[in-house]
């Protein structure tokens, strides 16, 4: 009887999680376990034949694909500097906008707003600014920055993509940190006040690791952001001048679609998928260890 | 003493409005560029594009209206944002609740899958999503997008409404049972409007997501009456390259119906931001 009521509940199951299941496996499982094979093959994606060449694709990148090792210097580069200065501002902006301040929600809204913009159009918008903009504020005002060749060498090109990707994304993480400064009992920080603590040992011994959960969060989230750039990559520079705000992930792109090496262009993404998830979960795990219970 | 750390706490809290309104202003320049330089004729443009627009001039708007096919495009933006995220909330509200209500190891190794999956690049996958594609016949059609968004969306909305499941209490859906309901007239009836907050949170994060998609769209369509925004504001730009009049009239339409969406729905696309970082 127990047993006909359970088979009798297979339907059920089916309905409420196959399609989940579903789209789920023929769009994220099957192409990702695809890569991993193909990665191994010749695969020049137009012709149907991939011929099975062991581990040649992975040698060729690592002995001498000098474009894609520059490339991943300048990803881990520009994630280094933005993800540090995405969380800086995010976090100043989120401990001025706890304060009492008339207008706040606005401020709020204000330095949200450039994240509700795709990374493409942002790219573009970015290029005027950069190329006109900055021109005209240069001779207005005769600011030196202003006037320094943007986007067109490649130290302003990487500073470029750096100052985009932080506009974008500082509002973003000040949400969370938002949050969670808003759940620091004010018992603690009073506590201290009367002890005499100043704001720097307040802010270093008290905030900080009580709002470790938000850290964890938003170094996730940019580290990845930032490991991941391409629209904002392709829109910007296309990853000039001369390759050298090239992102790996457009170098795979360019692999794949421009030179249709699609072999070589799934190991490259596998080694890339590696990484990133390498990188997000040491990153979580070493946070996470700092968390403590308030 | 008192009245001069008074005093002091009130100049303080000068400085940091201003800093605040500062900032602030530094983070709505780029804008202010981009829309009074929309409205010049070329020329004004090229000699100071800081100035205000001496006269208004909508050609720039019109010309670019037209040249974008704006309404064709944004009627496809609008297509595939509004049947992707009802396609991805009910799937992933019935797999998450069946999930949430189902004891034993092997829902929660299937969970496991699912979440452990965000960590995959869209870029390590997109190659061989292609040869999936073309065999599974999803390649230039508004469905085949829409049906890669179902599979890219999954893992992050069953996400949130598995946490969000968790918080119901189940007494309700017994007594329903109780009543005679079957399992999906007690979802449909008792337990999916329960999961409204986080319904609405879930298709304002999704729909900034597929309203901004650049990549998948621009390797699943190729043909130019399927295009969304982004992709026709990338092909305009392909074009128009200098042509910043035109193009930044583009981009002004571009960006202005996603500002307006988050404009009136601020409150809870902020809420489910922070709801969406617990994540961790």
């Amino acid at each position: 009887m127990a047993k006909a009521i359970k088979r009798s509940k297979w339907p059920e199951y089916l309905v409420f999680i196959g399609p989940a299941m579903f789209f789920f496996t023929l769009i994220v499982i099957i192409p990702f376990l695809m890569s991993m094979y193909y990665s191994l093959t010749d695969w020049n994606g137009v012709s149907s034949k991939a011929t099975f060449i062991g581990l040649d694709n992975f040698k060729k990148i690592f002995m001498d694909d000098d474009l894609f090792r520059k490339d991943f210097w300048f990803t881990i580069r520009f994630t280094v500097v933005s993800v540090l200065l995405t969380n800086l501002i995010g976090f100043g902006l989120a401990m001025l906008l706890t304060r009492k301040m008339k207008l706040r929600n606005v401020y709020r809204t204000v330095f949200f707003l450039p994240n509700v913009i795709g990374g493409l159009l942002l790219g573009f918008i970015w290029q005027f600014i950069f190329v006109k903009g900055f021109a005209t504020v240069g001779e207005l005002t005769g600011i030196g920055f202003f006037q320094l060749p943007w986007l067109g060498d490649a130290a302003t090109a990487f500073w470029g993509l750096v100052i985009v990707q932080c506009w974008q994304f500082a509002g973003y993480v000040m949400v969370i940190y938002i949050a969670a400064l808003i759940n620091v009992p004010k018992e603690l920080i009073e506590a201290a006040h009367i002890d005499g603590a100043s704001k720097w040992v307040m802010l270093k011994q008290i905030t900080v690791p009580l709002i470790m959960p938000a850290f964890t969060v938003c170094f996730f989230l940019s580290i990845s952001w930032c490991f991941k750039v391409f629209d904002l990559n392709l829109s910007l520079t296309k990853g000039g001048p001369f390759n050298s705000t090239e992102s790996v992930a457009l170098n795979i792109y360019y692999e794949a679609f421009r030179n249709n090496r699609y072999g070589l262009g799934t190991a490259k993404a596998f080694i890339f998928f590696v990484i990133v998830a390498l990188v997000t979960v040491l990153q979580v795990m070493y946070t996470k260890k700092k968390e403590v219970q308030a | 003493m008192v009245g001069r750390s008074e005093r002091f706490s009130f100049l303080g809290k000068a400085a940091v409005q201003m800093i605040v309104i500062g900032l602030a202003l530094l983070f709505l320049v780029p804008f202010y560029f981009v829309i009074v330089n929309s409205l010049k004729s070329y020329g004004d443009l090229l000699t100071n594009s800081a100035s205000l627009p001496a006269e208004l001039n909508f050609t720039n708007f019109s010309r670019a209206w037209e040249i974008m096919s704006y309404p064709r495009a944004f009627t496809n933006s609008l297509i595939i944002t509004i049947f992707s995220n009802i396609g991805l909330v009910i799937i992933s509200s019935m797999a998450a609740y069946k999930m949430v209500r189902t004891p034993g190891k092997a829902m929660n190794i299937l969970f496991i899958l699912f979440v452990s999956a965000m960590v995959i690049p869209f870029q390590s996958i997109m190659i061989t999503l292609v040869k999936v594609g073309s065999i599974a016949g999803l390649m230039n059609s508004h469905l085949g997008l829409i049906i890669c968004y179902f599979g890219f969306g999954v893992p992050l909305n069953l996400f949130l409404y598995h946490g969000f499941v968790k918080s119901i209490p189940k007494e309700i859906e017994e007594s329903a049972v109780v009543d005679g309901c079957n399992a999906y007239g007690v979802f449909w009836r008792i337990v999916f409007p329960l999961l409204k907050p986080m319904t609405v949170t879930v298709v304002l994060l999704n729909s900034l997501w597929l309203w901004n998609d650049f990549l998948l769209p621009s390797l699943i369509l190729s043909g130019k009456e399927l295009q969304t925004i982004p992709l026709a504001t990338y092909d305009f730009f392909g074009q128009y390259t200098k042509q910043w009049d035109l193009a930044l009239a583009a981009l002004v339409l571009g960006i202005l119906p996603i500002i307006l969406l988050f404009l009136s729905m601020q409150k809870h696309i902020v809420e489910g931001i922070t709801a969406g970082s617990v994540k961790g």
